[in-house]
C-alpha cells in the first residue's frame, strides 16, 4: 500500500471549512511545521483547533488564528505563561474578545480523549478534575471508594503529525520527546496526515521499532528536518 | 480580592528560590521516581546530582538529565517547562498517554508543585488566577493529573502573594487544581505538614518564631512538638 504524497499541499487538499485538526507536537518537539503552514495559505475556515499550545511556542497555528480560520480550540496549555504577554497576544485577545472559544482539559485527559477515540471506547472515567470547575456539569461516579468523572472521547477530521522516520506504508519512528502527542493523534484521526523527515521504501523500518503502525496513517510526506527558532514559553 | 489583612514580615530575609528547592531536595528519598514542576519545582533539579533520583519529564522522558549546554540542543528533546535537556545512561522516550498512565497510576513517588493558594485540608489552586480575568478557562497542563495521581505532592512556593497576601489559607479563593491532596508545604519561611488534624509547623527559617509563622499564615497552624529551625 503505498501511501506517500508529492507535496503537503496535496496531502491536505480535502480539508474542508469547519472542519476539527488535531496538531500534535509540544514546544518546538514533534510538531507538524509544513502541513501547518500549507494549511494557513489555503484559506479553510471555521476550524476547531485540537492542539498543546496555541501561539506562544506554535508560531504555525498562531498563524491560522491570526488569519481568522479558527472559531474553537481545545487545549491544555493554551495561553501565554505570562498575563501581561497574554494582554498582547492574538489568540488571547480573540479568546477575550468572545471570536474564538476555548475548552480546556488536563494533559492526562486530553490525551486520553484522542486515545479513546482510537481505540473504539466512547467514554472513560477518571479521578483527575473531580471537585473543579473542569468536572462542572459531567457525571461522577465512585469506584473503589474514589470519585470519578466521566469524560468522552475526542475524534478528529484529521491528524496532522510529524514523525522522524517513515515508510511508504504510513508506518512511523519518532524521535527523543517529539513522539508526545503522536500516536494518540494519529489513533484520534479520521483522516491522519504525517509529515516525515526521511521516507523510506516499505521493508526500510526495522518492525521491532515501529512506534505508530501503518494502519492509523492514511497519509505520509517527506519535508526533511525542520527548522526551528528558539523555543519560547 | 478575597478581603484578606495584608501582614506584617518579619525582617529576617527568607529563602531564596534556590534555597526552597534545596530544602526539598534533602526530603527526597534515594529510588524515588519524581516529578518537577514549573517555577521554584524544577530548581530541585539543580540538587539531585549524584543522587538516585528519577526524574520523568511528562512530555515523555524519564531519567530526564540536566539543561542541554549552549550549542548542545536538540530541539526534539525537551522538559515540561520547554528547556532543551540532555539524556543520561537509563533514559527511557514514551509517548504522553504512558507518561499519564504513569502518573495517574501512582508510580510517581513524589510530585513537586507550584501553587497560588493551598488550604487547612491540602486542597491545590494553582492553574488560574481570577485576576487574569479569563474565567473558567486557563492553563491547566499536567497539574491536575500530578496533584490526583502523585503519591506524595510537595508544594513549593513563596510564603505570599506578590501583593504581600498569605497563599496559605482556610479555604482557597481562587478554582482548585485538586482537593486535599497537598503533603508538604515548604515556603521561604517554613516546612508545613498537611495532616487530617489540619497543618503542623515544622520548621521555620533561623530568626523566625512559630508566632510569627503563624502570624503571616491565614490558616490554624499546630506547632510541631519536634518543631525546628530550619537546616539547609
Amino acid at each position: 500500500m503505498d501511501k506517500a504524497y508529492a507535496s503537503v499541499e496535496e496531502a491536505i487538499k480535502d480539508v474542508f471549512d469547519g472542519a476539527v485538526i488535531a496538531f500534535a507536537g509540544f514546544f518546538s518537539a514533534g510538531r507538524p511545521l509544513e502541513l501547518t503552514r500549507a494549511l494557513a495559505k489555503t484559506g479553510v475556515k471555521g476550524l476547531t483547533i485540537v492542539a498543546q499550545q496555541v501561539g506562544t511556542g506554535n508560531e504555525e497555528i498562531l498563524e491560522l488564528v491570526v488569519n481568522g480560520q479558527v472559531k474553537k480550540v481545545i487545549s491544555n496549555y493554551p495561553f501565554p505563561r505570562s498575563a501581561t504577554k497574554g494582554l498582547e497576544h492574538p489568540f488571547e485577545q480573540a479568546v477575550r474578545q468572545g471570536r474564538i472559544k476555548v475548552e480546556v482539559y488536563p494533559i492526562g485527559t486530553f490525551v486520553e480523549k484522542l486515545r479513546c477515540a482510537g481505540a473504539g471506547l466512547p467514554a472513560f472515567y477518571t479521578p483527575t478534575g473531580v471537585g473543579t470547575v473542569v468536572a462542572e456539569g459531567k457525571e461522577i461516579r465512585v469506584f473503589n471508594g474514589i470519585e470519578n468523572v466521566l469524560e468522552t472521547a475526542l475524534p478528529v477530521d484529521f491528524a496532522f503529525i510529524h514523525a522522524w522516520k517513515g515508510d511508504r506504508e504510513g508506518n512511523l519512528v519518532y524521535h527523543c520527546t517529539a513522539r508526545n502527542y503522536n500516536n494518540a493523534m494519529a489513533m484520534a484521526g479520521k483522516v491522519t496526515i504525517a509529515e516525515v523527515e526521511t521516507l523510506v521504501d516499505a521493508g526500510g523500518l526495522d518492525p521491532d521499532f515501529i512506534h505508530t503502525p501503518g494502519i492509523f496513517v492514511k497519509r505520509v510526506v517527506e519535508v526533511g528536518r525542520p527548522k526551528l527558532e528558539k523555543a519560547s514559553v | 480580592m478575597s478581603g484578606l489583612k495584608k501582614v506584617i514580615i518579619p525582617e529576617m530575609p527568607p529563602l531564596e528560590r534556590e534555597m526552597i528547592a534545596l530544602r526539598i531536595a534533602n526530603m527526597l528519598e534515594e529510588g524515588s521516581y519524581v516529578n518537577l514542576g514549573i517555577g521554584i519545582p524544577t530548581l530541585v533539579s539543580n540538587w539531585i546530582e549524584g543522587r538516585d533520583i528519577i526524574l520523568q519529564a511528562e512530555i515523555g522522558m524519564l531519567k530526564s538529565g540536566p539543561l542541554a549546554e549552549e550549542g548542545q540542543e536538540e530541539q526534539d528533546r525537551i522538559n515540561a517547562s520547554c528547556q532543551f535537556i540532555c539524556a543520561m545512561p537509563g533514559s527511557s522516550y514514551f509517548d504522553i498517554e504512558t507518561s499519564f498512565a504513569m502518573i495517574r497510576g501512582g508510580r510517581m513517588n513524589v510530585a513537586v508543585l507550584g501553587a497560588l493558594q493551598v488550604s487547612a485540608k491540602g486542597d491545590l489552586a494553582g492553574w488560574n488566577n481570577p485576576s487574569r480575568g479569563l474565567g473558567k478557562v486557563g492553563n491547566i497542563g499536567g497539574s491536575m493529573d500530578l496533584a490526583v495521581g502523585a503519591r506524595k505532592v510537595i508544594v513549593a512556593m513563596e510564603h505570599f502573594t506578590p501583593g504581600g497576601e498569605p497563599k496559605i489559607m482556610s479555604e482557597c479563593s481562587y478554582p482548585l487544581t485538586a482537593k486535599a491532596c497537598v503533603d508538604v508545604i515548604v515556603t521561604n519561611y517554613a516546612v508545613i505538614d498537611v495532616t487530617p488534624d489540619g497543618l503542623v509547623l515544622k520548621e521555620a527559617i533561623p530568626g523566625v518564631t512559630a508566632e510569627d509563622i503563624q502570624k503571616m499564615t491565614a490558616a490554624p497552624l499546630k506547632v510541631a512538638a519536634d518543631f525546628k529551625e530550619m537546616e539547609l
